[in-house]
Formats: C-alpha cells, structure tokens, sequence
C-alpha cells in the first residue's frame, strides 16, 4: 500500500538557518507514526511546512501518492490533513462548539448555523468516547489541559479528515490527562487515519507508535519499526544521529 | 471530561441536572459573577445609583421628560461612535481618531449640501464614504505594515483635525438646513408610531427568542431555563414601557405654542444601529471571526481565518460608524464647525464603551455595552451639569467613573484567569 503522506528532501531555511536538510518522511493510514528529534531538530518547523504555515523551500511533498502544492492551511484542510499545535491553537474567549469550527463555520441562509454545529460537536466528542464534558459551550478557557487537548484533537477529526499531526499533545499534562490523550491518538488509528504523533516521552511513543521517525539537526536519520526496535536505540539515534548497527532500520 | 468512562482518575462529576427554579437561575448568576464574568452590571448598577442621586438633588430638573429626551439627543453622538470603537476594542486595537474622523466626514457632508448644494442622498453617501475611506487607510496601516494602532491612529486624529479645520476655516461655521439631517436628532416620531416601534421590538424579542429557545429545546441542545427568557423578555417590557411612556408625554414648556412629545427619532437610529451590529457581530461568521481574532490571532490564521482582512474590516467599520456619529452630532446643533467630533467626544465614546464593559484587551464585548457606557456617561455629563458643577469637576467625575470601570475590568479579568473563565 502506497503510503498517505510521503516527504522527500524537504528543505527549510529562516534566513542564514538552514532547519531542514532534505528530510524524508512517510506516514500511512492507519498506523502511528512517532517523530522524535532533540530540542530544535526541526519536527515543528516540518509539521508546520506540512500544514502550509510555512513554505518548504524544496522537496517533494506527495499525499496519497499525488503530488501536492500545499501553501497555506487552508490547502492542507482541503486534502483533509488537521493538526494540533504545540502551543494549542485555541480562542479561550470563544466555547468549544466555535472553537470545534473555527474558520469553518457551518452557515444556513449565510448565517452561523449553532444549531446544528453543537450537534456535530456533540456527535464526534461522543464518537471519540469522550463522554463527560461539561457542557460545550462553556469556555475554553475553563477547560483543564487535558481538555483542551481534547477539543484540539475532536477539532482536527471533526472535517472527515485523513491525517491528524499532534505536536506534542501531552507536553503539557498529568499521568492520568497524558493515557486520555493517549488512548485517543491510538483510537484514531484504529479508525483508519493516519497519525503523525510527535513526542519527546520515549514511554509514549512506544506505548502508541507502529514507526519512529528520527530527526537530528534537521536531517532524517532513518525511520524504524517500533516493535522491532528498544528504547536504548532510539535514544541513541537521538543523540547521536546514527542509527545503531543491527538496528532494523 | 474523561475519554473513558472506567478511568476514575479523570471521570468528571456527572453533570447536575440544571436547576431552572428562580433560586437556580440566580444562583447560576452569581456563580458567573464571581467566576469574573461581570458584563455589564457594573456598569447597570453605576447607572441606577447616578440616577438615584441626581433625581433626589435635583428632583424637578433632572427627573422631567424634557430633560430625559435632552439626555438621549446629547448622547447620540458618543454612544454611536462608542459603537463602531467596540469592533476596534474587540480586537485589543483603539481608533483615537473616530471623534475627529466624525466630524470630518460632517464636514464633508456639510460642504457638499450647503456649499455645493448637491442633494441629499449624494451627501450622505459622500459622507459615509469618507469615513470609510479612512478606516481603509488606517486599517491598512495597522493590519498590513504592522504600526500600532495607537500611533497611527494618533497620527490620524492630529490630521483630521487638521483636514477639519481647513476645510471649514478658522472660527467658521457650517450651517446645516437639511430637515432630514437635523431631524435625525431633534425631530420626535408620532406618539404612536414610538408605542407602535417599541411593542415591535417587545413581541420580535419575546417570539424570536422563544422560537430559538424551544428548536434547541427540541433538538436537546443547551438551552437557557424558560424561566430565565421570561425574565428576561418581562425586563425588557417593563424597560420599554417605562421609557417610551415617559417619551410620550407633553414636556414642552409651552404646550399651546409648541407640542414637543414622542420618543425621538435619534433613540431610533441608536436601537437599530444596536439590533444591525449585534445581529452581524453574533449571527454571522465574520462576527466569530472578530471575537478569534480578538481572543488569539494566532489560533484564528491557523484556523484559515483571513486575519487581515477581519482587521481591516473592523477599522473600516469604526470610521464608518464615526461618520454616522458625525453626523448625528451636526444635526443636534444643526451645524458643522472645527470642533464637531473634538473635545471630549472620542474620550467619551472610548470610555462608554469600557464602561459599559468591553475590556481594552480584546475579545470581550458587546455592541450594547456602548449603549450602557454611553448612558452613564451621559447621565454624568448632564446631572452634574444641572448640579451647577464647574466643567472642571464634571471631568474630575468621569475620569473617576471610567477608572473605576477600567479597575472592574482588569480585575474580572485576575479574577477570570484564576478561576478559569474568560
Ligand atoms: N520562524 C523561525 N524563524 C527562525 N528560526 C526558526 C523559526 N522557527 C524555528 N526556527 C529554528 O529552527 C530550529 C528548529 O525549530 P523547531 O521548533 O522546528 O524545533 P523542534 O524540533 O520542534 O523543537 P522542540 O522539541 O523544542 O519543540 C530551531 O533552531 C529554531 O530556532
Ligand atoms: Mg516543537
């Protein structure tokens, strides 16, 4: 099967930095596929070229095998790619059903159709099995971080979406707040999309990842079957950007 | 919130049932209240004590119809220009040249009907057009180069004033003959006509409202309690009743010469202009849009919200609705002259609209809070006048007033953060 997302030699520069150094990436429905990198190699700047938030100075960027120009997030939203940002991307003045549709307000007669947005908030946080919030609409800013995360993660599979990248998700959260999050990010696999899962916790990762992808100094390091290799050397491709030898790269 | 039932860790209380009793409601009042989320009832409160104080030392002068419907035509001008600010407010932008933006789009309204004697409607429009002109430049230079809003607005409201002075000419004057236009806020409607326009808003409230409330109902979306829209609908009522009651009495010194009665036509222009906004501001996209960009920029480009775009449109809107206020500051005095818009008329109108309770941060406000603010500050202004107090003290007064509102809004805000509401 051909792979959802494929990267090939992407390329970033901010001014005389050059971030990204011809990184290769593949990501295929239905499976977890973990980006790891130390502080600053790259993984955010690469999400945020994937959602068009930035421009990739050079590289292929194929979705479902097809060529793809992706300049800006609403070209990214179009080809059914959500992401949750590290630094939550969420109004905190606005409830969850406005912040659920943000940008994509359903309308009936030009006019914001409340009604049936709540409704389709409700459905998919119930489809996600998130059972107990509140209310939703109170504010954002009332929620707790996990969730908030949660908003940010039924925002992203709200629009039939094909392939969710979460930066960081659990960053900021609990034990308790961090296995929610968790659970969710593997039911959305299981449900057929992709997932791009990006994580400095090695304990996450291997608790949910199918693929590590490593990124060092802004250059891929190779991509690894999660079940067939252990935390030792990944952490070692980490910091040192080798693959160790007889690691099933 | 949990993901998953079985985890006791982060299973939330179950929700309580909502109490719709009275006892409920006002308990859910409060629990808003103390979580930071005042609105305007500061403000509210604030009004109905000046009220108080004024109607008891000056009961004949401040109390008399007259005086009421005086108060309404003296405000007019700032509580529209409050208005349009609250969209520049929303974004945690300021406009400090929409007092002066007014009266130069006055100005141009009175050179072109009086001086060039065009018609009306042309005038008008020319007018408008100004204002919004200048909304696209200050817009521009906000939301594309980047340049704070206070600076360039600042800049601008040096300029018009300028522009505004050259136009008309030092110590001139021009005089407005327009009946329309100074009508606008000196004419009265027919008493029936403003007993007929307020049942109308009455019943459109009370049904649309109701409509709305029983569709969610039965689609069991969150709904407020029945009792609450009762309440609600019954507030405005008796607040309708009372004022275009007492509108619709005689109040002419003079009755045998002069009948002077009826609700005034600017009170018309100021609720319409109040239903037009908020209806755009919380029914349409554009409206969220504003709020996004007001709450977190940042989150609304990544939500593919054209941020420039909201910002320019709000500034453009801001002018536009200063040139009405121009406007309707020409017509009281039936005149355009270099101070039209100046003095304290922008000062008034950014703290109508923080008063009333839109906060100077961004993201938080209403439409009718310029309404609220605009009053207080009116009712201010005129009771201290009729107290015979020295200008000097009428400004010590409302810049007293407008810290104290400012102080209610920084501290709901601590109180919000800490309490998690916004
Ligand atoms: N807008 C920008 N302008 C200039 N440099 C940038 C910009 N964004 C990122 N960088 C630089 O690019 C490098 C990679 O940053 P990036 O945020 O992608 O790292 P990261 O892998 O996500 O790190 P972290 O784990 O800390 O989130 C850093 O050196 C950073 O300083
Ligand atoms: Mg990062």
């Amino acid at each position: 099967m051909s792979p959802l997302l494929e990267l090939h030699g992407v390329e970033k520069s901010f001014g005389a930095v050059q971030v990204l150094r011809g990184v290769d990436l593949s990501v295929q429905a239905g499976r977890v596929t973990a980006l790891v990198g130390d502080n600053g190699a790259g993984k955010s700047t690469l999400v945020k070229g994937m959602a068009g938030i930035h421009l990739f100075d050079a590289g292929d960027y194929l979705f479902e095998g097809e060529p793809v120009k992706v300049t800006n997030p609403k070209d990214a939203a179009a080809l059914g790619i959500e992401v949750v940002y590290q630094d939550l991307a969420l109004c905190d003045n606005l409830d969850v059903v406005h912040n659920m549709f943000l940008g994509r307000e359903m309308k009936r007669l030009r006019l914001v159709d409340e009604d049936t947005m709540e409704q389709r908030a409700r459905e998919t946080l119930d489809g996600l099995s998130v059972r107990t919030l509140k209310s939703v609409r109170t504010p954002v800013a009332s929620l707790s971080g996990g969730q908030r995360q949660t908003v940010a993660i039924a925002r992203a599979v709200l629009w039939n979406s094909k392939l969710v990248i979460l930066d960081e998700p659990t960053a900021a959260l609990g034990v308790a707040q961090t296995e929610q999050v968790l659970r969710l990010v593997r039911r959305l696999a299981d449900r057929g999309l992709g997932v791009l899962l990006i994580s400095h916790n090695l304990n996450d990762v291997f608790e949910v990842a199918d693929d590590i992808a490593v990124l060092y100094l802004g250059g891929m390091v190779g991509q690894i079957d999660a079940a067939s290799t252990t935390r030792e050397r990944v952490v070692q491709a980490i910091t040192t950007g080798v693959v160790p030898e007889g690691g099933a790269a | 919130m949990s993901i998953d039932t079985d985890d006791p860790t982060v299973a939330a209380a179950p929700d309580p049932e909502p109490d719709n009793s009275l006892g409920g409601i006002f308990r859910a009042y409060l629990a808003k209240l103390r979580g930071g989320e005042v609105g305007s009832l500061p403000a509210v409160l604030g009004l109905i004590a000046l009220v108080v104080v004024f109607s008891s030392l000056r009961p004949e002068q401040f109390t008399n119809s007259f005086n009421f419907a005086n108060l309404i035509g003296q405000s007019a001008g700032v509580t529209v220009l409050a208005m349009g600010l609250v969209f520049v407010l929303l974004l945690g932008e300021i406009d400090l040249s929409a007092g002066f933006a007014g009266g130069t789009c006055a100005g141009v309204l009175g050179v072109f009907l009086t001086r060039q004697e065009w018609p009306l409607i042309p005038a008008l429009l020319a007018a408008l057009l100004t204002g919004a002109l200048i909304g696209l430049l200050i817009g521009l230079l906000v939301a594309r180069l980047g340049i704070p809003s206070f600076v360039v607005t600042l800049a601008a409201f040096l300029g018009l004033q300028g522009v505004l002075l050259t136009m008309i000419g030092e110590g001139g004057t021009i005089p407005i003959r327009n009946d329309f236009i100074n009508g606008l806020n000196n004419a009265n409607l027919p008493v029936w006509l403003g007993w007929a326009l307020g049942l109308l808003c009455i019943v459109g409230y009370a049904a649309s409202t109701y409509i709305t409330d029983a569709r969610r109902r039965a689609k069991n979306l969150t709904v407020q309690p029945l009792l609450l829209w009762a309440l609600k609908t019954g507030l405005l009522t008796v607040v309708v009743v009372a004022v275009v009651g007492y509108l619709s009495v005689e109040r002419s010194r003079n009755p045998a010469l002069t009948s002077l009665k009826g609700v005034p036509v600017s009170l018309v222009v100021i609720v319409g202009l109040l239903i037009l906004l908020t209806f755009t501001l919380t029914r349409t996209a554009w409206g969220r849009h504003v709020y996004a960009v007001g709450g977190n920029a940042e989150a609304a480009r990544r939500a593919g919200i054209n941020v420039f775009r909201v910002r320019l449109s709000c500034f453009i809107l801001c002018s536009t609705m200063a040139a009405v206020a121009g406007i309707m500051i020409a017509s009281r005095t039936n005149s355009v002259n270099p101070n039209t818009g100046g003095e304290t008329t922008l000062l008034y109108a950014v703290g109508a609209a923080v008063i009333g309770g839109t906060s100077l941060f961004g993201g938080k406000g209403r439409v009718i809070d310029a309404v609220i603010g605009g009053t207080v500050v009116a009712v201010i202004d005129n009771g201290m006048g009729l107290l015979d107090q020295p200008q000097g003290t009428v400004w010590m007064v409302t810049g007293l007033v407008l810290l104290v509102a400012a102080s209610v809004d920084a501290l709901s805000r601590r109180r919000a953060s800490a309490t998690g509401h916004v």
